[in-house]
């Protein structure tokens, strides 16, 4: 299952050190964020939790980054 | 600017003044020194609060630790200007990049933004708006001059001149009326226009080409692959450099005897931490990719991602599917030989006498005609397979088919040695002339070829199913350099691996359908071109790059904006690696100091961020 959430952050860096994160969450398949249009695509695991890997993808990301924003 | 840009600007204004001051001041000492904290947090309070942070949670190598360390050393330094005036060039660069980047981004997106806001349901005879999600297939929406159509659908009521520039990059308007089928994200341009919905938004063109550019920039290049990876291994290196200059030299300068000099090594140092942060290289290389991809789509071609934009310029060898793509795929009449009667009257035995058949060719031959058939007139219509059919026209035999259907009625026509089909006539047994039907040259496919010749290309390839004389002549009218013809779907599937696997190292096939039958070949290919794919689900879905119109010019002047795209990314790839290698090599041995660094550092990006904006004009002549 595929979604794309809004996001919001400042600088490519931080986007790629999202993408890193995001992609590190279990639950997560895979994971690709653009900077550009300032999305989130996450594609999840089998059987995974959507909700519940969302919040701990946002939880990995402003690890990372603490300036940034996941609209979930 | 955004709130948050503003309060920024604010702040660098203040302490960048207050910095001024003290540095015209008269006053010198510890009591400089603390005034210099005052703009000192001011500006800088945020970035330091990220690094402890940052810190904290394990995340050493972020660009707000390292101007948090660059800056406060240098001000333990006993250079307080020094700290203070770096860290408010750092603002003015974080600054201007969030304010550039911001600005083009949203440039290129409304370049792109065809979404529908609303849509008008007439009740009561009052029009009322909703949500384009909410309306189900069948529904009669109401659009009116000036309103974009915001799902496909069928017009039921009305005319109107129609703006089809969002979809195909074609700025001439279309004429539709009652019964034409519209696409979303069409603008009327006059008249009122009530249409039958036919698919759900989501289901719609318009949302389907959302969809498509919005994920374009998640598939990424390989040159955005690269300087991602480079500024993960690029930071940390730098730093680890920069504590060996603090330490090392100072060291082996003890060793051999001399003065160490600590100061001056932690001052180089510090310049390096500043050379070190990462984003102009990170940012400049997407946002040129998005550039061209969104003055791609502004052109009508819909790239679906980096790294195919990336691909079209590598591209040396393009096959065509024939039909559709290069020709438009439609019988016409080419040419006519009459005997004994005018061209006019030998179509008009041949399209009434036709006027019950469905196939292809009797559509043509009325079509080429322009009469209308009274049908009470053709009478005893014979259908002979695999000869053709004789009918009774206005009281006179009249018979339509190939060769044979001449010979058997004992006639010897004349042979046209021309590529085509060729229709035979006879009326009341008495031969009247042939009538040559072709598949007609699109207008623009000559140029489309020499086009791609002039982009570089080494060699284009046309695959067709149709009979080899037509092939050739067709291939020849072009100038294309192969030609393979009579191929069923899966042999083109293997011409094209062969093709495959011939090309040199590095590079690249493109092939270029229009999406039927030829969905396979699509997938097959480095590159899947498919052309006047709108409506064709399956050709969006295999294909990589999507021309809205039929106009195979298209493809070389995607690959001009591929080329200019790519240029500018590597422009920018060489430009800022080349200053940073510079600045670091100076920093080292100690000739940039601390202000260069910054200076050189908010300038690359300043003209990075400038450089990757003109990608969005490559489509531009």
């Amino acid at each position: 299952m595929k979604k794309t959430y809004k996001i919001e952050v400042d600088c490519a860096a931080c986007a790629d050190k999202m993408e890193q994160a995001a992609q590190k969450t279990e639950g997560v398949a895979t994971a690709t964020v653009s900077f550009m249009t300032q999305k989130m695509k996450v594609e999840f695991a089998e059987g995974a939790d959507v909700d519940a890997v969302m919040q701990q993808v946002l939880k990995n990301c402003k690890k990372v980054e603490d300036d940034c924003e996941i609209y979930l | 600017m955004t709130k948050k840009q503003k309060t920024n600007l604010i702040r660098i204004i203040v302490s960048a003044v207050l910095v001024i001051g003290l540095w015209v001041s008269p006053l010198t000492g510890w009591l400089e020194g603390v005034l210099y904290l005052i703009p000192y947090f001011i500006v800088g309070y945020d970035i330091l609060l990220k690094a402890v942070k940052g810190i904290f949670r394990g995340q050493v190598f972020d660009e707000n630790f390292l101007m948090a360390v660059a800056t406060v050393g240098a001000m333990a330094l006993g250079d307080w200007r020094e700290g203070c005036a770096v860290m408010v060039f750092y603002q003015i660069g974080e600054l201007f990049q969030s304010y550039a980047v911001g600005k083009s981004r949203r440039s290129i997106s409304d370049l792109m933004d065809i979404r529908p806001d609303y849509a008008n349901i007439e009740t009561d005879g009052a029009l009322e708006k909703v949500d384009p999600d909410d309306v189900e297939v069948g529904t009669i929406i109401v659009v009116q001059p000036g309103e974009r159509i915001p799902i496909d659908g069928v017009v039921t009521e009305g005319e109107a001149t129609v703006n089809t520039s969002a979809l195909t990059g074609e700025s001439l308007p279309r004429q539709v009326k009652t019964g034409d089928e519209v696409l979303s994200s069409c603008v009327n341009l006059s008249g009122l226009l009530h249409i039958r919905t036919t698919k759900e938004f989501g289901d719609s063109t318009v949302a389907k080409i959302l969809d498509l550019v919005e994920n374009s920039s998640m598939k990424k290049a390989r040159a955005e692959n690269f300087i991602t990876k480079f500024a993960r291994i690029y930071t940390p290196a730098v730093c680890y450099s920069a504590l060996a200059l603090a330490v090392l030299p100072p060291v082996v300068r003890l060793i051999m005897g001399d003065a160490p000099m600590w100061g001056d090594w932690i001052t180089r140092a510090l310049t390096f931490l500043v050379i070190s942060c990462p984003c102009a290289l990170v940012i400049c290389i997407p946002l040129s990719f998005f550039g061209g991809i969104g003055g791609a789509s502004a052109k009508g071609i819909l790239v679906k991602g980096s790294n195919y934009l990336e691909a079209l310029a590598k591209t040396s060898c393009v096959v065509f599917d024939k039909t559709g793509t290069l020709t438009k795929g439609v019988f016409q009449v080419l040419e006519t030989a009459p005997e004994g009667m005018d061209a006019q009257t030998l179509l008009g035995w041949a399209a009434q006498a036709e006027c019950y058949s469905k196939h292809p060719i009797s559509q043509s031959l009325k079509t080429a005609w322009g009469g209308q058939v009274d049908t009470d007139q053709v009478t005893d219509v014979e259908e002979l397979g695999g000869f053709g059919l004789t009918a009774q026209v206005s009281g006179h035999a009249v018979a339509v088919g190939n060769r044979r259907l001449m010979e058997k009625l004992g006639i010897q026509p004349a042979e046209p040695q021309k590529a085509g089909t060729v229709v035979y006539v006879a009326v009341d047994g008495v031969y009247a002339g042939w009538i040559l039907l072709g598949d007609v040259v699109k207008d623009h496919a000559a140029q489309a070829i020499r086009g791609l010749k002039a982009e570089g290309i080494e060699k284009t390839v046309m695959l067709t199913g149709d009979a080899d004389a037509a092939a050739q002549q067709v291939a020849s009218q072009l100038g294309v350099d192969e030609v393979h013809s009579q191929l069923l779907p899966a042999d083109k599937v293997r011409q094209v691996e062969r093709l495959l696997k011939e090309r040199k190292e590095g590079q690249l096939l493109a092939f270029v359908g229009d999406g039927i039958n030829d969905a396979p070949v699509l997938a097959r290919a480095d590159i899947g071109i498919a052309m006047g794919a709108l409506g064709s689900d399956a050709a969006i879905e295999a294909a990589d790059v999507v021309l809205m119109d039929d106009d195979p010019a298209k493809i070389a002047l995607a690959m001009r904006i591929s080329r200019r795209t790519l240029r500018i990314v590597y422009e920018n790839i060489v430009f800022a690696l080349a200053v940073k290698a510079v600045c670091l090599v100076l920093g080292a041995i100690g000739i940039a100091n601390m202000w260069l660094a910054i200076g050189a550092d908010v300038g690359v990006m300043v003209l990075a961020v400038l450089n990757a904006t003109r990608a969005l004009s490559a489509g531009k002549e």
